[in-house]
Parts: structure tokens; sequence; C-alpha cells
């Protein structure tokens, strides 16, 4: 019998391991964005001096690695195991970032919920005993995610209004078995849901009833409401998606005032992203920045905090075939006052 | 640690570096944490520097970086050179000799069709261009049956380099790129093999047909 889950699909971590340091590193679009201030490092262009976007993405990820252990004063030798995924072909950035860190690696895909993934690997490990120290990276950037999802760069095409903003930015957390810093108490893993969505271009509806199937479980699981958080925050649904899974939410009876979405959250609507941000490094920076700075002021008791993952590729597009969707949900709690 | 105390420690490493390839592996390690230390502190007073300021952590930390490469060069080359050693050897001269098989027996069957061709009345120029028409259509048409992969295992640059080989280009990449549909497979990658070959081929023609122009106007002048 299994002791530490709850219900179907949910993980309670006794131990409650906590993210004792976070870091976001952004590219010049999001730095402009509501949450410009609040990021650790805003780069001056998508290059970062490199000279392919592939490398700049990589150096994204590795530098909010960098910075998160830098805040907490430890060393990548720290690192137990270091846990990280991107959206780019066989994770590239991941993997040339592990080799900089030389920790010991687990590569993650879960396309846009991969942080959340991570954080749920993270609590298992840790909770588990396996480790002292975990370190949890992603990242994403809009322009590799366009050239190898879509289309060139510079192609004169009109996206639709649907589409939303690969966000530019890679997002750490270290993850440590004792320490002070934001609780992780309990992980609920996702199932795939595949509401027979098939354009890539609008990966918001495709991706809401997979952040519903998650919510609900999750609830159910451990009998909880939707009032006992302070704000369940989806990855990265989009103004779209997001209007989408309210309209789910409240036909299933739920309030809806508290939910919210990275990919809302992220950019100004005048940025013309038309229907807002997404990415591994979406809800990954808003974490990083954003929720985890509100949840260490105690403005939040407790989130809900669940990555959402469109699991296409060009091939399967192009295929015709419908797109997989998953959500994982993860949640934080305010450090305890001791 | 300080700025000051990390630019004399850049200094003081060169020349440790410099001799990295006697350097024993626990100094490597230890250098090699050093740099990583020291990487992630610059970078984060880089990211909460403002203009002027940020611009000279970036140089210092661009040194560390430079440090950090040449670094890692040593063990890779060391390792690379045993890798080499015991790599399997590639079978050369049954290569060549196999392609040169295969690709005059393609050679051969190109003369004789040109010369049956001929017999049989057409022009010296339309027979040649027939002769091109017919090599194209065997080469797509073994590589429908899956024969030409097979051939080409064998073969070589026997098998690619004469027009058939080109046909096979044209025809295995729009079998391949069907899958994903007739306009984002086939239209769009169709020429994914074959597509450098058009692009140079046609360049270099331009280039010597220029050449050849004006050495032509040159003899012209001259005489």
């Amino acid at each position: 019998m299994a002791q530490k889950k709850m219900g179907k699909q949910t993980l309670q971590f006794s131990s409650a391991p906590v993210i004792t340091s976070a870091a976001a590193v952004v590219g010049p679009k999001e730095g402009q964005g509501p949450l410009g201030d609040k990021y650790d490092m805003v780069c001056d262009d998508t290059y970062l001096g490199e000279k392919t976007w592939e490398n700049a993405e990589q150096k994204m990820m590795q530098y909010s690695m960098e910075l998160a252990l830098e805040k907490r004063g430890l060393l990548p030798a720290d690192l137990d195991f270091y846990l990280a995924g991107d959206l780019l072909n066989q994770i590239i950035s991941a993997n040339y970032t592990a080799r900089f860190l030389n920790a010991p690696f687990l590569g993650l895909y879960g396309a846009c919920s991969t942080m959340a993934e991570g954080l749920c690997l993270a609590g298992i490990l840790l909770e588990g005993g396996f480790g002292e120290r975990i370190g949890v990276s992603v990242s994403s950037h809009h322009d590799t995610a366009e050239r190898q999802f879509r289309y060139p760069t510079e192609l004169g095409a009109q996206r639709p209004m649907t589409a939303q903003w690969t966000v530019t930015g890679g997002g750490s957390c270290v993850l440590e078995r004792i320490g002070t810093g934001v609780k992780l108490t309990h992980a609920t893993i996702g199932k795939i849901k595949d509401m027979g969505v098939s354009n890539s271009n609008d990966l918001g509806s495709a991706m809401a009833p997979a952040a519903l199937d998650t919510i609900k479980t999750h609830l159910e699981d451990l009998g909880r409401k939707v009032d006992d958080y302070d704000l369940i925050i989806t990855g990265d649904l989009g103004i779209f998606g997001h209007t989408l899974l309210k309209e789910l939410m409240q036909k299933e009876g739920y309030p809806v005032e508290r939910l919210s979405d990275c990919g809302v959250l992220i950019y100004d609507p005048n940025q013309d992203t038309h229907s807002g941000g997404s990415g591994c490094g979406c809800s990954a920076v808003v974490l990083a920045a954003h929720l985890m700075e509100k949840l260490h002021k105690g403005e939040y008791q407790r989130i809900f905090f669940v990555g959402t993952g469109a699991l296409l590729s060009p091939i399967s597009v192009f295929q015709g075939e419908t797109i997989p969707c998953i959500a994982h949900g993860v949640v934080l709690e305010a450090p305890s006052n001791e | 640690m300080d700025k000051q105390a990390i630019r004399e420690r850049i200094k003081e490493r060169e020349a440790l570096i410099a001799q990295n390839f006697v350097l024993a592996e626990q100094e490597m390690t230890r250098l090699q944490q050093e740099l990583q230390k020291e990487h992630q502190k610059v970078l984060y007073w880089e990211a909460k520097a403002k203009g002027a300021e940020k611009e000279h952590f970036n140089g210092l930390r661009l040194e560390i970086e430079r440090q950090q490469k040449r670094l890692a060069l040593p063990e890779q080359i060391v390792y690379q050179s045993t890798a080499l050693r015991l790599a399997p050897k590639q079978t050369v001269v049954k290569n060549v000799v196999m392609a040169f098989l295969v690709g005059g027996t393609i050679c051969l069957a190109g003369q004789v069709i040109l010369n049956i061709f001929l017999q049989n009345g057409l022009a010296e120029k339309e027979a040649g261009a027939a002769t091109s028409a017919l090599l194209v259509f065997l080469g797509a048409f073994l590589t429908g049956l899956g024969y030409y992969d097979e051939l080409g295992k064998v073969a070589g640059a026997g098998s690619i380099v004469p027009i058939t080989g080109f046909a096979n280009s044209i025809v295995s990449s729009a079998m391949e790129f069907k899958r994903e549909g007739f306009v984002y497979g086939v239209g769009a990658r169709l020429f994914t093999v074959a597509g450098p070959v058009i692009v140079y081929g046609t360049l270099v023609s331009i280039l010597v047909g220029l050449i050849y122009f004006f050495i032509n106007r040159a003899n012209f002048t001259l005489l």
C-alpha cells in the first residue's frame, strides 16, 4: 500500500522539502513586461553575445541556475541531482547546461510543464532521502522555438489571434531536504488529455482540459476546496486558454476568482503577443521571480502551481495528429516564521 | 572574494593553464571548480550592476569563460587520440574498387543506351537527352522499388555520382516526406538532399561560364 499517495494522483511530501533559492533570466521583451523589475537578470538582446539563439537559450538556463546557486551560497558541486528540460529537439539546452554544471543529471521533457514536472520529481527524490540538494532548470526562447516548431523567424507570416508568444528566458530553483524557504507539500502528477485539437497555433485551448483535469483530481484527492488556496495558477494557457479554463471550471461548479495564468501575467496586453506567453520559460520565470516573492512576503500562504504542456512535435503536427496535453501541479506554501 | 582578487587569480591561472598537459587530474578538477565558482560570482554581480560597471563584469566573465574552455581542451585531445587509435578502419580500398565497378557499369549502360538511340536515327544532342531521361527514370524506378539504397550500400560514390544518384536523392526524399503531407512534406522537403547540388551546381556553372567567356574574349583581343 502506497503510504505517500493520496487519492488517485497526488503525492504527499510529509518532510516538506523547501525551495531555498530561485532565479530567472529573461530576454528584453519579458523585461519590458509587467514583471520586468522582478527578474534577476534581463538581457539586452536575444543573442546574449552568442552566435546562435540555441546557444543563447542554453546560456540563459545556465545563468539562471548559477544565479540561484549564488544567491544561496552554493556551488554546482553541492547538487546531488540536476533536473532540467527545454523545448528543443533532444533537450539540448538542458544537456549543455548539465555539461557545464557537471552534476548528476536527469533530462526531462514535459514541454511547458517541465518546471512543474521537475519540482514533482525533485520532491520525490528529496522525500525519499536520495539527496540533500537538487537543482531544477528549464528554458525556452522565442526564436529557437519558432524555427523548430513553426516558420523561419523572419518570414512575414501573420500570427492568428490564438497564437502565444514563446517566452525567452530561463528559470531555476534549488530545492533542499532541510532548510527554510517555500515549502513543497504536495504534487499531483497529470494524465494526458487530448480533446482533438490539432492546431499548433492554438495551444491554449488544447491544454485547458488537461489543466482542469489535474486541478479537479488534486482537489478531490486531498478533499480540498478552491478556497483552500490563495491562488491556483496555470503555466501557459494564455489569455484564450485561461478564459476557456475559467468557463470549464465554472461549469463544474468551482469558483474562478482565484484562478490565474503565468502566460497572462508575463506580458502587457499592448505588447502584441496576441494570446499571451507560452513555453517552458513562461511558468518558470513567473514562479522564480513573481510567485516566490509573493510567497516569501506572505501575500500568498498556499498556492497550487500547475504547469501545462502541449506535447506535440513538428512532425506530429504535419502528420495531422492531435495534440496530447498534460498538466502537473505542485502545492507551494509560504515559509513558516520561526 | 572580490573582483580584484578574481582578476589576480585569472592572471595566476594563465600560467597553470598553459602547462595543463602536465597537470594532475586532481589539480584540473580543482581549477575547474574554482572557475565555476568565480563565473557564478561574477555573473551575480553583473546581473545586479548597470552601465559601465556591467560592461566591466561582462569582460571579466568572458575571461573566465575563455579559461574554462582552454582547461577542458587537453583532456579531450588525449581522449580523442585514444579513440582514434582504436577506431575501426574504413575499408577504403574495397570501397574505391566497388565504386569504380558499379559507377563504371552505370556509365557503360548509359553508353549502350546512347548508342542504341543513335543507331535508331536520333541526332546526337537528342540521343544524349533521351539517355539522361531514361537513366533518371531507371534511378527513380529502382528507388521506388527499394533497390537503389541496397545498391548504394555497396557502391558508395559509384551510385551517387551518376545521374541515377541524383534521381535517387529526389525520389527518396519525396517518398520519405510524403508522410507529412504534400505541402509541408513533399513540397517543402523534396530537395532536402538534391537542393545543395542544384544551388551550387548552378552557381559553379555560371562561374565557369564567366571564366570561359572572358578567356575567349582575351584570346579574341590578343588575336
